[in-house]
């Protein structure tokens, strides 16, 4: 499928998808949808860079915290300087974007240059040097925190949490898209390769450098886009709730329990995950629902590491055999013996 | 600012002596990460499982925290042992350790956590002990024992670990495991025994350094997540896989920590660490006393 009818196709869903919500009638499924598409986007931005080139984001918390407090320091400009609250929210999101962008292509250019271990501790040192930072910057709340206030209502569409809705729903149909996009353009092949064998990656000329920068950047800027619009949701944005681990652990796991090779897993695993999260928060506790994450993180990379995705490929051939197949003649060399299963992989890697 | 020099010694040795503690965190970290090549971010939860195993029994027996992680070694070691195991057959027979086993230790993390969140709650927790409480004082310069004690201790543990590793067959097997694992496999010593081992030996260090962290601060589940940052930066900032790089680095960024947090406030002093961090993979990452 093309990419133009895919995303007139996902419209029609989120379409449908807000049509079914608004029929609720209930403000309770905007608040608790809303938290599932910002993780939808997470868990496809995360995806691109953790899935697709193999390197590990432990900072979704910093780059989605950038996003939200972008939003906060111009909440505060227009405050204190008695301007009218004229910034529509998607221009708040693509600061927001631009401002975590230009953060990740930043750290990315200090640490990518290494092995893949330093750059996820280079993200997690990241994220609490922007912690500090925003702690001991006052005009954007310290430590204390900043207030929104959400305006009431949304033109045409009654509260203003239908219109966060509407707005994150764009964005994750955004976000799957330019997934998908890369997935099948020579992008994602070039990043495949950075995934499978660097060293082998760069002794032919693919420029591993160049796509692990433009990865970083995009799985940045999706992150503080996810983020722009969350202190209008959340009404109190407070620094150790917003940098906290916690986003990082449920967008590595919601792509890791769906499935890292393709858009489909992160979707699933977000959309299944902080179901199940917001079921465990409601009716068991909040403490509970971080040892679920561990518990199946740990669970899916141990038993089925493929995800969801790769046990349905496994268990119904029919929808992967195409995919397997082709992966298999692009592999095998002409008049090679057939591919090797993975049960005969080699024992001991260096 | 008024130049304060009595706040400056002060300030000086107070930040080794935490530096020597922050070694002893660091020392399993540079077993795994710098020598194992494991990215073990789940080490400080281990660490604060020891704390709270030393918290359970000196509150229920009185026993002292430091006795009764000695006593705890053992264990630690078998569950290293065992969480090798895992990782060894589900993650680098496979190739997989650079995402999935990176995930796998993040998932441990929380598990660990968030059950020790479930048994006692978010409560700070401490201890009690006849070093707890009394201060030396030369002249201007004050050293609290109960920073003292875990500092002398712990150089006491790096030293040991040093000696295990330079002088003993399974340490230089240890060694030899992170240069050529194929050359080990022909002196016919089995890496992956070696490799078990050396995890054990690392997860071993937690039990120390949870009895320290605890008789230094009060104690509740999620503290750990502070120190995961800190820890690697020492650990790179040193030098992978190299001990007197970690305690000579873990100093420094005491040192420097305790003059931010003397000279500038207490909230600037996280990012000081961090900062070391990004700097240290940005100019020189084999570290100090890189190889």
């Amino acid at each position: 499928m093309r990419t133009v009818p895919f995303l007139l196709i996902s419209l029609v869903v989120g379409g449908a998808v807000f049509a079914a919500a608004m029929a609720a009638g209930n403000d309770y499924v905007f608040f608790a949808g809303y938290v599932v598409l910002q993780y939808v986007v997470l868990s496809t931005a995360w995806n691109i860079l953790g899935g697709y080139c193999g390197y590990v984001n432990f900072g979704t918390g910093a780059f989605f915290a950038l996003g939200a407090y972008s939003t906060v320091a111009i909440y505060k400009l227009i405050d204190t300087n008695e301007l009218p609250h004229l910034v529509p929210i998607p221009l708040l999101m693509l600061v927001g974007g631009v401002v975590s962008g230009a953060i990740g292509f930043g750290m990315g250019y200090l640490t990518l240059r290494l092995r893949g271990a330093f750059f996820s501790i280079a993200t997690l040192a990241l994220a609490v040097v922007l912690e500090t930072l925003v702690v001991n910057w006052d005009y954007v709340g310290g430590s204390r925190g900043a207030y929104i206030l959400r305006p009431e209502n949304a033109p045409l569409i009654g509260s203003y949490i239908r219109y966060l809705f509407l707005i994150m729903l764009l964005l994750a149909v955004g976000a799957l898209t330019i997934a998908r996009l890369i997935e099948r353009s020579r992008l994602g092949y070039g990043f495949a390769t950075i995934r499978d064998d660097e060293l082998a990656a760069e002794a032919s000329g693919v420029p591993t450098l160049r796509l692990k920068l433009i990865a970083t950047t995009i799985s940045g800027a999706l992150m503080g886009m996810a983020g722009a619009p969350f202190p209008y949701y959340i009404g109190y944005l407070q620094p150790d709730s917003t940098f906290a681990l916690d986003y990082a652990v449920n967008s590595i796991a919601m792509p890791l329990i769906g499935g890292t090779s393709s858009w489909v897993g992160p979707l699933i695993g977000a959309v299944l995950l902080d179901s199940l999260q917001q079921i465990i928060t409601v009716t068991i506790s909040s403490a509970v629902n971080l040892l679920l994450v561990g518990v199946l993180l740990v669970a899916f990379v141990i038993v089925a590491p493929n995800g969801i995705v790769g046990l349905i490929r496994k268990y119904l051939p029919h929808k992967g055999d195409d995919f397997v197949g082709r992966r298999r003649v692009g592999l095998a060399a002409p008049g090679a013996a057939p591919a090797a299963g993975p049960s005969s992989a080699p024992e001991s890697p260096s | 600012m008024i130049f304060s020099f009595d706040l400056l010694i002060n300030a000086i040795i107070s930040g080794i002596l935490i530096g020597g503690f922050y070694a002893a965190m660091a020392s399993g970290v540079s077993l795994s990460f710098g020598i194992l090549d494991i990215v073990n971010i789940a080490h400080p939860a281990f660490i604060i499982l020891g704390s709270y195993i030393a918290y359970i029994v000196n509150t229920d027996l009185g026993v002292d925290p430091i006795l009764t992680s000695i006593v705890m070694i053992p264990a630690f070691y078998a569950l290293g042992a065992g969480i090798y195991q895992i990782y060894y057959v589900s993650f680098e027979k496979r190739g997989q350790e650079s995402l999935r086993g990176l995930a796998f230790f993040f998932g441990l993390l929380f598990i660990t956590e968030v059950t020790l969140v479930l048994y006692f709650g978010v409560d700070y927790r401490d201890v009690d002990a006849a070093y707890i409480g009394p201060t030396l004082h030369f002249g201007y310069v004050e050293i609290p024992l109960r920073i003292l004690v875990p500092f002398l201790v712990s150089l006491l543990m790096i030293a040991c670990l040093q000696l295990l590793l330079t002088r003993t067959f399974i340490g230089r097997a240890v060694m030899a495991v992170a240069q050529d694992q194929l050359a080990l496999r022909l002196m016919a010593v089995d890496p992956v025994r070696i490799k078990r081992i050396a995890f054990g030996v690392s997860i071993a260090t937690a039990s120390l350094a949870g009895a320290f962290l605890i008789i230094i601060q009060p104690v509740e589940p999620s503290v750990g997540r502070d120190y995961i940052g800190r820890i690697f930066a020492i650990c790179v900032l040193g030098g992978m896989g190299s001990l007197p790089g970690t305690v000579i680095a873990a100093m420094l960024i005491g040192v420097v920590e305790s003059l931010t947090s003397t000279f500038y406030g207490p909230s600037w002093a996280p990012a000081v660490s961090f900062g070391f961090l990004l700097l240290t993979l940005a100019v020189r990452p084999a570290g100090l006393l890189g190889r």
